[in-house]
Order: C-alpha cells, then sequence, then structure tokens
C-alpha cells in the first residue's frame, strides 16, 4: 500500500489537528477527554479531528478497557520524507550518469 | 498491562512470514536498519538476543531476552544497552504485533518501561519511524532506503 500521502497532507493542513499532535508529543497515549480538557472544543469536534488523523495514520490508538488511548505516530511522515529523499537521489545518479555519457562520448568523438 | 509509552504503526503490502523474517533474520535487518538481530537460539523465549552491527565482530549496540514469540505474529523482547543488560531497571520492552489488515499488514511497534529523560529514550523516539520507514520501503519496493543517520 502507497502511503496515502494526500490523507497525511490533509490531516496535517490543519492547525487544531496540529496542535492534537502536539498534546500527544508532549504526553503520548491519552484519552479523548484527556486531550478535550488541552482544547476549548467539544467532544465532538475533537472526535472528528482524531478520526482524520487516525485515517492518515498520524495517530496510532491502543483500546484498554473502556478507554481508547492515543499515540503520536509519525511513521507515515518519514515514510514520505524518505520517498523523496530516495527519488532525489535517483535524479542525482542519472545526471551524473548523463553527464558521464555526455563527457565520455564528447572525449570519444 | 502496563500502559504503553509508544505506539508506532505502519501498514506494509507485503505477507506476515515476511515481515517476521525481516525482523528476525540477520542477513534481512542488516539490509534496511543497518545492524543486524541475532538470536543463536531461532528466537526462543527465555533466551537472548543481540542488536549489533555487521561486521564480523563488530559492536554490540542493544541486548536482551526474548519474553514471548509467536511467529509470524506477535514477538516481545526486552530491549536495553549493552553496558545495561543485567540492570533489571533498565530493562526496556518492544511488542512487534503482526496481523493481516484490508489486504496488507499492519506492523505495530510498542516499546515501553522507558526511563523518562533518558538515552533509550531519545534514541527510540528518533529511530523507530526511520526504521519501520526503510523496512516498509525494503519490502515493497525491494530497495533500502539509504542511510540516514
Amino acid at each position: 500500500m502507497d502511503v496515502d500521502a494526500d490523507k497525511v497532507f490533509k490531516a496535517l493542513a490543519d492547525p487544531t489537528r496540529r496542535s492534537l499532535l502536539d498534546a500527544l508529543r508532549a504526553r503520548n497515549g491519552q484519552t479523548l477527554g484527556e486531550l478535550c480538557a488541552g482544547l476549548n472544543m467539544t467532544r465532538q469536534a475533537v472526535t472528528q479531528h482524531l478520526k482524520l488523523l487516525e485515517e492518515a495514520n498520524l495517530i496510532a490508538t491502543v483500546r484498554r478497557g473502556r478507554e481508547k488511548l492515543h499515540y503520536l505516530n509519525p511513521v507515515p511522515i518519514h515514510e514520505i520524507a524518505t520517498r523523496w529523499i530516495s527519488k532525489f537521489e535517483r535524479r542525482r545518479l542519472d545526471a551524473l550518469r548523463d553527464l558521464k555519457r555526455k563527457l565520455e562520448g564528447e572525449r570519444d568523438g | 498491562m502496563d500502559k504503553p509509552e509508544f505506539v508506532y504503526v505502519t501498514y506494509i503490502a507485503s505477507t506476515p512470514e515476511a515481515i517476521w523474517k525481516a525482523i528476525t533474520q540477520p542477513e534481512i535487518t542488516g539490509k534496511y536498519w543497518y545492524n543486524v538481530n541475532v538470536s543463536e537460539s531461532g528466537w526462543r523465549p527465555g533466551t537472548r538476543w543481540e542488536h549489533r552491527d555487521p561486521a564480523k565482530d563488530g559492536p554490540l549496540r542493544l541486548v536482551g531476552k526474548v519474553v514471548e514469540s509467536d511467529p509470524p505474529r506477535r514477538l516481545v523482547l526486552t530491549w536495553a544497552f549493552p553496558q545495561d543488560e543485567n540492570d533489571e531497571a533498565k530493562q526496556t520492552r518492544v511488542t512487534f504485533d503482526i496481523e493481516p489488515f484490508r489486504g496488507v499488514v499492519k506492523l505495530t511497534v510498542t516499546h515501553d518501561r522507558l526511563e523518562p529523560d533518558s538515552d533509550m529514550l531519545r534514541g527510540i523516539t528518533h529511530g523507530w519511524p526511520i526504521v519501520l520507514a526503510g523496512l516498509k520501503s525494503m519490502l515493497e519496493t525491494g530497495k533500502p532506503l539509504p542511510k540516514l543517520w
């Protein structure tokens, strides 16, 4: 499965959702109630934001008894970053190969 | 059960067996982790495992015990720096859960029993996302990522 980059970018393109991720970075494994207490928002609105973050795999959840704990999951951000890093590497290698061919071709000619 | 401290999830287009091998076989871990996971016992519970530099007699990076092993679904390890091997208070714990999920495989890595503000805590929060992104890339494209750290 490809990284669903659209979902990740969409999830990150909202300040409230970024502040939810910040809250988990400060303290991982919070419940919905704890996350709501840190933000001046209704439970329903926070639930919606968490749903989008979970669909983008930016948060992982664990059920413990009746509680659902939320964890910051930065893995998809690394998947996106590394994907482009390796593409840039490849392009740089292609450019070097072309340069080598050109120079060698000129020398030969 | 302790409250987990870090939970990392990645979805990989592969099989549970391939993911199990990628975690437990040194010749595969070396490709994306740049260190190798080694168990002399075939990951039998109660035995020692090592995470070490792939060079012959290369430095030992981490060491621990196999707590639970249920291939290809679940592997639980203790996880410590070599100098802390016999210090009970410094044994952290890592759980790999591998489960089929909507046609792909969900890999969950849970790391807990970490001391606040420890070198281990700093190391793993930096390291796990990179290792898991590398594992996914290797299994899906056949190519590991360049060494990024």
